[in-house]
């Protein structure tokens, strides 16, 4: 599950404690594509999430004015985006504190029968 | 400027026969490229020159085409290719010669160049409609300059028979291109499908360069796993899944995600907006609609070692209502949503489209499934951003309630065939339902 979906979730935390397996693999950079995320995104939860998994690196705790334009930092929202991957891990949701599994990559957002 | 589209040749049951050529007025070359950049629907399209019902008729016609319009395509030191395309007839190499040297009337100075020509002319003779009943001479006759060839090789390339991962229900190609033009699909946009399944639409919006996500809540079709949909092979393979295919078409980087979740809860957050979503949700016939949530009569289901909770009757008004709510909330403005609508014909009225205060009906088109049934492709664009009051719209205007009697379309689908016939699911649904 990439980060970048994270973000857009409801659930806005990832949970250190289980066992989480992350992957970063090289996805082309598109600094348009990256722009137009940028307004979609709590970027709190992003640097949060971000830095639960450890990859942090050097991405800016605030978001910076006229970022289209600079692409050393795109690059960088790129990386976290697409790049970083969570293959086996845990969202969490910051109000109730349930934990939603995530398995080959995939988040398993669904409820059981007794929460619905 | 005129000119004319070889369009592809779609017989509709119940619409009489018309002719694969379309003449258009009014659009600039550059307009008819970038149409025919991606349209699976048009062959392709030419600058009309001279028509008639007879070549002496075509002759007097492209005589009168004033020479100016004629003279930049066939200067001395230009190359062209003069091709011959009889529709709905086959004709002798001979003959098409024979059919091009009577155009030497037509002031070409260039020389011919068969393989790489620097303009193609299209003499097009039109022998109707019906295979069976071919005339000696054509019907009709277009003389014109190609411009450009649609995207028809598209629905070859990408066809679901070749394709990597697929279910029951994936949407062939063909069609899920077209889905992606209603939705004007672009590059960089983000793309949402909240019944992903195989992820079919998700390959075409991903071939016009945008990223796209989707969800789905069958834990094993977001997984790749479980029964295979092909005839030969009984467990699906080990990379078979959403981004297989689009790895298949070299769209992995336009890969954002998908989640197993159930679209009828609220999953994604507020200000997450989506540049389009394109959708074929579940009918209710090959797989069943469903729903989490706790009900007296519902029925288990599990599902490997995942836990697949307790599904309920997903009644099919509710998804359209939630489906536009949905798309009312999280579209951009001016984004579209696009998505099929089964319909039950002998009931079919037009109020029975759904509506939305924040969403403009933009387009319905129907596809024939049986005598009783078809489908409608409906397109939509948001207008505005949802108010407070607009939650209630639907409530106080009839116009914008559920799709009444939709429900039961499930039933009525099955109407013709006899109990005997209906599987053992079909008959848990049923109850499930409460008989609806």
């Amino acid at each position: 599950m990439c980060i970048c979906i994270l973000y857009l979730n409801v659930l806005s935390r990832i949970s250190g404690s289980q066992a989480t397996e992350v992957k970063v693999s090289e996805v082309e950079f598109n600094p348009n594509f990256v722009s137009r995320m940028i307004p979609k995104l709590e970027w709190s939860a992003l640097v949060q999430a971000a830095d639960g998994l450890g990859h942090l690196q050097d991405l800016p705790t605030e978001l910076i004015a006229d970022y289209e334009a600079n692409e050393d930092f795109l690059r960088k929202v790129h990386r976290v985006l697409l790049e970083v991957e969570v293959l086996e891990g845990c969202l969490q949701c910051p109000e109730s504190g349930r934990e939603f599994p995530i398995t080959r990559g995939v988040p398993n957002m669904l409820l059981n029968e007794e929460e619905a | 400027m005129w000119l004319f589209i070889l369009i592809s040749c779609v017989k509709p049951r119940h619409v009489p026969p018309q002719s694969p050529f379309w003449r258009l007025n009014g659009l600039s070359e550059e307009d008819v490229k970038s149409i025919m950049a991606r349209t699976v629907c048009a062959k392709s399209a030419f600058e009309l020159w001279g028509h008639g019902r007879t070549h002496s008729e075509l002759r007097t016609s492209l005589l009168k085409y004033p020479t100016e319009n004629m003279s930049p395509f066939l200067q001395k030191d230009s190359t062209y290719k003069i091709n011959v395309y009889t529709f709905n007839k086959t004709l002798e190499f001979e003959d098409r010669i024979k059919k091009i040297d009577e155009l030497e009337y037509l002031p070409f100075k260039g020389r011919v160049n068969l393989k790489n020509p620097k303009h193609t002319f299209s003499l097009l003779e039109d022998y109707g409609m019906d295979p069976n009943n071919i005339p000696e001479t054509p019907l009709y006759i277009y003389f014109g300059r190609w411009i450009s060839d649609g995207q028809r090789e598209l629905i070859r390339s990408h066809s679901v028979k070749n394709r990597h991962f697929i279910g029951n229900t994936s949407m062939d190609a063909g069609l899920s291109f077209i889905m992606a033009n209603h939705a004007r699909v672009k590059a960089h946009d983000l793309v949402y499908d909240p019944f992903v399944g195989t992820g079919s639409l998700l390959v075409a919006c991903s071939h016009f360069g945008a990223y796209v996500c989707g969800m789905d809540i069958d834990y094993n079709t977001i997984h790749g796993m479980g029964k295979a949909s092909r005839k030969n092979q009984k467990w699906r393979g080990p990379d078979e899944n959403i981004r297989a295919n689009l790895r298949q078409y070299g769209s992995e980087k336009l890969y954002v995600d998908v989640l197993v979740s159930d679209a009828s809860k609220a999953v994604w957050r507020d200000g997450v907006l989506f540049d389009a979503i394109v959708t074929d949700p579940p009918y209710g016939i090959r797989e069943s609609t469903r729903r989490t949530g706790s009900q007296k009569d519902t029925w288990w289901r599990q599902c490997n070692d995942s836990h697949v909770p307790v599904s309920m009757a997903y009644h099919l008004s509710d998804i359209f209502t939630d489906l536009l709510n949905f798309s009312a909330h999280h579209l951009v403005i001016g984004g579209r949503l696009v998505y099929w609508l089964p319909i039950y014909r002998p009931e079919y009225c037009e109020e029975m489209v759904p509506l939305h205060p924040c969403l403009r009906l933009v387009s319905n088109c129907e596809q024939t499934l049986s005598s009783h049934t078809s489908r409608r492709l409906i397109t939509m664009e948001k207008i505005k951003e949802p108010e407070e009051t607009d939650a209630l719209a639907h409530l106080s205007d009839p116009h914008f309630s559920v799709y009444q009697g939709h429900n039961a379309f499930r039933e009525k689908y099955f109407s013709g065939i006899s109990k005997r016939m209906l599987t053992g699911k079909e008959e848990t649904n049923k109850i499930a339902n409460g008989g609806e």
